[in-house]
């Protein structure tokens, strides 16, 4: 693993261009309990990387610190720097939402809004955000939907709650939602944790096609999920990332001792 | 640890005592249901009685005319109809924005000093009883401007109903769970926008249901309007004049010795429920028929 340099320099900005994300030396912390511990990452533009780790590693506060999530959360505490094409997300001048935007995220459990049609729930965040022209929301809920492979089977209710839909349903249309704010950046934050073998399936093929377009970003207890869909992966262990590399060699050729243990699922 | 003779003896004693937990739940079960049918039988009976009483006084005329001359059981009581209406309304127009938007205060930014005196100084308000409330309306609004007006009396519903929508408000927010307010912000969505537009929206149906109990409640309150309105016999002629409104009209009329004022008493009391339940289902109706179930009807709490 690379270390960064401090300040995004001309010298490092050139660097960073193949670079989508950039996470320096985060440290983060809620009700005094420091979750996350000096980690530096970084992840490449129109890639998958994976996060796994045993319960309790940081995983999940390091991924909400990317999008300034993590701030909203009760006695919340982090310093370092986020670059996302360069660009600290941390410093005065950025506005939290408009990053936000620009860098979505999927939660653990579905979460549509329980007051919105299925149409509407893709349309949140555009519609919310002062996007009133029907064509185009017309145009980007179809797609969106189409993308998590959900059109088909929803085409005819676009009008129904949300939450009539099943649970695997839910989590594609809580991607579709993410999706539709056109971001640069996808966080998942365990997306398949709740869903049957088949709904998981659809996910990791859709996450396939979206690596084209976007930089995705996943957390998952799951190692075969890992070795699946990922092209690098992150090992995480009481806060500090371990290992970072391909996949490929952290899961046949890891440096660490206890990397090894893990993937070999002698812990866990 | 547990040895596996121990787990065996465990066993025995919460597989083999079924017989005592289902009498113990029976009795639960019938001391639930003798409580329900206890707090169902007087409000049966109120109503029952005000609809057997009451119904015998309607009529066009009594909806329709000022009080006739007392003791002859002729007029009407349309003067207290209008005026509880506009109190109602009134008071409705500057409750219900204050409270709503302390409710949300309360709920979203009120974790902090500000936050707990306000609630505080909030539950105690609500505790405050009413006549005090209209005492203080009588001396900041009727003695400043010289008269008994609507206006004071609308000062003084209001500030009965601030306390039970910004508590009512403030819980059903609350309630609303966390997931949601953190995929709304996820999506870029501004806070403002996430609270008007997905938590309120989550929480709506317990924010009606505190503002009908509001204006249940001052639909109901006589002792401010006392000191407030004063009472009249006739029609609305401006804000800052007296006013008649049904609970001062039944309380005035049902003390009278005469059997006609007591008859009309008791319409009045039918009209003023009457109303109260009109207003509590048309608004439900209206607010939340596009939410599937969450149409329920709610007995209304009358305070008289």
């Amino acid at each position: 693993m690379e270390t960064i340099t401090k300040a995004p320099n001309a010298v490092n900005l050139i660097e960073n261009k193949k670079y989508k994300l950039v996470a320096e030396d985060i440290v983060a912390s809620y009700d005094n309990v420091i979750a996350v511990k000096n980690v530096t990452m970084k992840f490449k533009e129109k890639a998958v990387t994976a996060l796994i780790g045993p319960s309790g590693c940081g995983k999940t506060t390091f991924l909400r610190c990317l999008n300034r999530m993590h701030e909203l959360s009760k006695n919340a505490k982090i310093s370092g720097r986020v670059l996302l094409d360069g660009e600290d997300l941390y410093s005065n001048h950025q506005d939290p939402i408009i990053n936000r935007r620009k860098i979505g995220m999927v939660f653990q459990k579905p979460n549509p809004f329980p007051t919105m049609s299925i149409y509407d729930n893709v349309a949140a965040g555009l519609k919310l955000n002062g996007l009133r022209n029907k064509t185009i929301l017309d145009e980007i809920v179809k797609g969106c939907l189409e993308m998590v492979y959900l059109w088909d089977e929803v085409k005819d209710n676009l009008k129904k709650p949300g939450m009539s839909l099943s649970g695997g349903q839910q989590q594609r249309l809580c991607i579709a939602r993410a999706l539709a704010i056109q971001p640069e950046v996808l966080l998942m934050d365990e997306p398949a944790s709740s869903l049957d073998p088949i709904a998981t399936q659809k996910i990791e093929e859709m996450m396939n096609e979206l690596k084209k377009e976007y930089t995705i970003i996943i957390v998952t207890h799951n190692m075969q999920q890992a070795m699946r869909v990922s092209d690098y992966t992150g090992f995480m262990y009481l806060g500090e990332l371990i290992e970072f590399g391909e996949t490929k060699q952290i899961f046949e050729n890891p440096l660490k001792e206890i990397t090894a243990k893990y993937v070999q699922g002698q812990f866990g | 640890m547990i040895t596996v003779e121990q787990r065996a003896e465990f066993r025995t004693h919460f597989r083999y005592n079924v017989g005592r937990r289902l009498v113990i739940d029976k009795i639960v079960k019938g001391i639930v249901f003798a409580c329900v049918v206890m707090a169902i039988i007087p409000l049966g009976s109120i109503l029952l009685e005000v609809f057997t009483n009451g119904s015998a006084a309607l009529s066009i005329e009594f909806l329709t005319q000022i009080p006739g001359a007392i003791g002859t059981g002729e007029g009407g009581i349309s003067p207290a109809i209008q005026g509880t209406l506009l109190l109602i309304g009134m008071s409705s127009l500057i409750g219900v924005p204050i409270g709503i938007l302390s409710g949300i205060f309360l709920s979203e930014f009120g974790d902090n000093r500000y936050g707990k005196a306000i609630r505080f100084f909030n539950d105690v308000l609500a505790e405050f009883p009413t006549i005090v409330i209209g005492i203080f309306a009588f001396l900041v609004i009727v003695l400043v401007f010289g008269n008994f007006s609507l206006w004071a009396g609308t000062f003084a519903l209001s500030i009965i109903m601030l306390p039970i929508i910004t508590r009512t408000t403030e819980e059903s927010l609350k309630l609303v769970p966390v997931t949601y307010r953190e995929a709304g912000f996820a999506l870029g969505i501004k806070r403002w926008a996430v609270i008007t537009r997905i938590i309120i929206a989550s929480a709506k149906s317990g924010m009606i249901t505190g503002i009908m109990l509001a204006v249940a409640r001052i639909a109901g309150e006589t002792a401010p309007l006392i000191f407030t309105i004063l009472g009249s016999s006739q029609f609305f002629s401006g804000f800052d004049g007296p006013m008649d409104a049904l609970p001062l009209r039944i309380w005035r009329i049902s003390m009278l010795p005469y059997d006609s004022a007591q008859a009309q008493g008791w319409g009045a009391a039918l009209v003023l429920i009457l109303i109260v339940l009109s207003i509590n289902i048309g608004v439900r109706y209206v607010f939340l028929r596009k939410s599937g179930g969450a149409f329920r009807f709610r007995s209304v709490r009358r305070r008289l």
